[in-house]
């Protein structure tokens, strides 16, 4: 096969189309800028020096985007797989709730404590996204379903742990108790001083960490291969003897375990605390759109990710110019769904790109 | 099969002149000359991949071609569409059909030309012609049925009503007899000598040797895009058109050497299950294929074959009986016990079964040992290993094009999708290869491949069954023939002694002679 040229080989990938929907995305915003009577320009001028203005925002941009990195693995790698993940917003729920008691209740060194939080919410999160498989493959309950009743049964069981009185703050308003210092991720006082956000964390890391491993996982292991098989066709899997149940179970147990270890930095890391919920915190879903955008790969997750954690930034300081911080939501909508018809400019392009080498 | 031709040599009605149609870098079609006359059968011949269809789609108005000419009725045409092509009386009968499956026959049929009388459809004038046509032609439908109900013979009849409905005097019909049993074919066989006594004139896209020789009085043969010949039927062997479609020549005989089989492989005894609904769909089935010999396994499709292959590789569970691979017990177990006890198949439907499309072809390859050394050592996949492994089949078994290892396997050809299963599971040299439909859609350079390593396995002195709705294959390879009627056998022939007719009649209950 001949050498691609890198022009087509841009014109093959995914990158090209990716950064042609998020420019439409912000057309598509501006137009509804205008509607409202708030300029453009002002508005993403805002947007643009809240994230790039001083290095600082850099840190809490990536801060903002440790969870939903780990929301948006979750998703990735259950799409890889052949599911799909609507519950990591359950998971992400029980992975933070069970953080909290954990980081509030144990007092122990922070070389135990740490770990003990991190695993507890990767299996609450496993568990939790484990259950609806074992309900998928013994009954033939359909995933989609069972995830969103999962999602809820989590929010209402997070606030309701949240109430009881050992993880009640008295006269703390609606949030948990702190967790305790040995449970905390912050990166050290001098580390956060230097870099200018009191919230960094060590999440930042883990998050890449695993982004990297489970990108080994589905293309160099004998699990991802299986996964993968299972994902694309059942049937052919099941005949060359692989067992496709358990596949599905691992598969959901692992996505889960994503989405708890998203929960989990929020609390070790940003919030310190639970509070309690009074809408679905969004994290899970948004996970959804950094796959999408990420094209459901785990380093691509890792940019995406980025990239929506600095669109959460700068957008929260939006209403300073009198601009909804919505509008951020606004753009995201319009980014996928030119993602989702992005097959139609690839097509166009490279029909174009081959008539002129026709004409040549 | 006797053929009457009805075609007048003096009125050309399609000509196509230097065709030449690209994609891309692809060139689909180059320089390609075809003449059909009022009255004709002409056939395309050529492999899979070859570029007939594109051909026809260009005739169709589907495709633009790049360059050459298209006249029809003697005058030059520029095609911009279907419609276009309609109107000028040309007409295709797609090979998977297009109907809409809860609408009646004349609904179907007159759908987008429909009679009206003010704003409403006139269905009974609809109806009426329907019926004209049908008798007209004979072709026997019933105009009020849903297409859901009825068969797929019927349905194609539907089809080629469809097309004469908007008065096409010339017929496209791709691959027509793919999906037909071997009745529906002489049906349409009939159909076409009807079509053409009548005037019209038929193209048929096909890579069935048998079927040009029955029906058709020209050939056009089409190999890598290229044009090779036209030839008048009636002139050439069929081995001299395999070998001019394939560019070589091409054995029909299967060469197979006398061989004493050896020991018992395989061995089932009553065995009993249930199809999906619930019904005994085996009544007591035996069944014994030893080292060293094919056992052909005839039978109409759905006498108990799928539900067979399904238990014997671990994907349906039997109700009772027993299976035993070399004495031992191996009666429901899981596929993978299956396949550990010395059982490999070549699927009958290899999208579903046999490959994963959206994997690579060296990943399909080692669909069954991705866990095993030396494709993974401490569950890390060995990708070196596994891209060597993926070049040397390749190479082995002729998968083309070549250096695809990285490529998903839906990126292949048919044929050459089958190759890669044959070379996985030949490799694999299990005792027992069940193969089931093992050439069903390819062409004749593919099957004969997939038949010499079939014949192979057995010199070999491996057991191999072969499950085949083609009386031809199963035939032409066995040492033993065992007919399969309502999930029992009904008897047994030895190969060399078989004989079509017997075969049939013993396929169709009738006890052994």
């Amino acid at each position: 096969m001949k050498k691609k040229s890198i022009g087509r080989r841009i014109l093959e990938g995914n990158f090209l189309y990716t950064v042609i929907a998020i420019v439409i995305g912000f057309l598509i915003g501006a137009v509804f800028l205008e509607i409202a009577h708030i300029s453009p320009a002002v508005a993403y001028g805002k947007l643009a020096s809240s994230i790039f203005g001083k290095p600082k925002y850099w840190f809490y941009t990536l801060t903002y985007a440790e969870p939903i990195i780990l929301t948006g693995l979750s998703v990735a790698f259950s799409f890889r797989t052949g599911i799909f993940n609507i519950g990591a917003e359950g998971q992400y729920v029980v992975g933070a709730l069970t953080a909290t008691v954990l980081g509030i209740m144990l007092d122990v060194p922070a070389a135990i404590h740490i770990p003990i939080c991190l695993l507890g919410a990767a299996a609450a999160g496993f568990l939790w996204s484990y259950i609806v498989g074992l309900m998928k493959v013994k009954r033939g309950i359909h995933e989609v379903i069972s995830f969103i009743m999962f999602n809820w049964l989590a929010f209402y069981l997070s606030n309701y742990v949240v109430n009881l009185k050992v993880i009640h703050k008295e006269g703390g308003g609606e949030a948990s108790k702190d967790i305790l210092p040995s449970a905390s991720i912050l990166f050290p006082q001098s580390v956060r001083t230097a870099t200018g956000c009191t919230a960094f964390n060590w999440g930042i890391v883990l998050a890449i960490g695993l982004a990297i491993l489970l990108w080994v996982i589905i293309e160099r292991t004998t699990l991802g291969y299986r996964l993968k098989a299972v994902g694309f066709n059942r049937s052919a899997a099941k005949a060359a003897g692989i067992n496709a149940d358990r596949s599905v179970l691992q598969a959901l147990g692992i996505s889960g375990a994503m989405a708890g270890l998203g929960g989990a930095v929020q609390i070790l890391g940003m919030g310190g605390r639970l509070a309690q919920y009074a809408t679905q915190e969004g994290f899970g879903f948004e996970g959804i759109t950094v796959a999408l955008i990420g094209a459901s790969s785990p380093i691509g997750c890792i940019i995406s990710g980025i990239f929506y954690g600095a669109m959460k930034y700068g957008g929260s300081k939006l209403t300073m110019v009198k601009a909804p911080a919505e509008i951020v939501d606004i753009i995201m909508g319009c980014v996928i769904i030119v993602i989702g018809i992005s097959q139609v400019f690839k097509r166009l392009f490279l029909g174009l790109a081959s008539k002129k080498r026709a004409a040549a | 099969m006797d053929h009457t031709s009805h075609i007048d040599e003096n009125t050309v009605v399609i000509q196509m002149k230097d065709i030449v149609k690209k994609f891309g870098d692809f060139t689909a079609n180059d320089h390609i000359n075809l003449t059909v006359h009022k009255g004709e059968v002409h056939a395309i011949l050529g492999e899979n991949g070859a570029g007939k269809s594109t051909l026809m789609n260009v005739l169709y108005g589907l495709y633009k071609p790049t360059s050459g000419q298209i006249f029809i009725d003697g005058q030059e045409v520029h095609l911009n569409g279907p419609r276009h092509a309609i109107e000028l009386g040309v007409g295709m009968v797609h090979q998977h059909f297009m109907l809409i499956q809860p609408f009646t026959v004349t609904d179907n049929i007159i759908l987008g030309v429909e009679p009206t009388r003010g704003i409403v459809v006139d269905e009974k004038t609809a109806r009426k012609r329907v019926i004209e046509l049908s008798e007209r032609y004979g072709m026997k439908v019933d105009p009020d049925a849903k297409i859901q109900d009825i068969s797929v013979g019927m349905q194609q009849r539907v089809e080629i009503l469809k097309v004469l409905y908007r008065g096409a005097k010339t017929l496209i019909l791709d691959e027509p007899t793919a999906s037909l049993t071997p009745q529906e074919i002489d049906e349409l066989m009939e159909i076409i000598r009807n079509l053409t006594g009548d005037g019209k004139s038929v193209i048929l896209i096909t890579h069935k040797l048998k079927e040009i020789k029955a029906c058709s009085d020209y050939c056009t043969i089409i190999r890598q895009g290229k044009y090779i010949d036209t030839v008048k039927v009636s002139d050439v062997s069929e081995s001299q058109l395999a070998s001019m479609m394939v560019g070589r020549n091409v054995s029909f005989t299967v060469d197979k050497p006398d061989k004493e089989p050896g020991k018992e492989v395989l061995e089932v005894k009553d065995l009993r299950a249930k199809d999906y609904r619930g019904a005994e769909i085996l009544k007591g089935l035996d069944l014994h294929v030893r080292a060293g010999e094919i056992v052909g396994l005839a039978g109409v499709d759905g006498n108990g074959q799928t539900e067979l292959v399904e238990i014997l590789t671990g994907l349906k569970k039997a109700e009772s009986g027993t299976i035993t691979m070399e004495g031992k017990d191996v009666f429901n177990r899981t596929p993978k016990e299956l396949f550990d006890a010395g059982i490999s198949c070549i699927p009958a439907d290899r999208q579903k079964n046999g490959l994963i499309l959206d994997f690579a072809v060296e990943d399909n390859l080692i669909l069954q040992h991705y866990n095993e050394e030396p494709y993974a050592k401490h569950d890390i996949l060995q990708r070196g290993v596994i891209r060597r492994h993926a070049t040397e089949l390749e190479e082995r078994f002729d998968i083309r094009p070549r250096h695809t290892e990285a490529h998903p396997a839906g990126t292949l050809s048919g044929g050459n999708q089958q190759k890669v299963i044959i070379a996985r599971e030949v490799t694999n040299d299990k005792e027992l290869l069940i193969a089931f439909n093992p050439t069903r859609g390819l062409d004749v350079g593919a099957i004969e491949f997939v038949h010499k390593y079939l014949v192979e396995q057995r010199n070999k002195g491996r057991a191999v069954l072969l499950v085949s709705f083609e009386l031809d294959e199963i035939i032409d390879l066995s040492d033993r023939i065992d007919v399969i009627f309502d999930g029992k056998i009904q008897g047994e022939i030895a190969g060399r002694d078989a004989d079509e007719k017997e075969l049939g009649f013993m396929m169709a209950g009738g006890a052994k002679q």
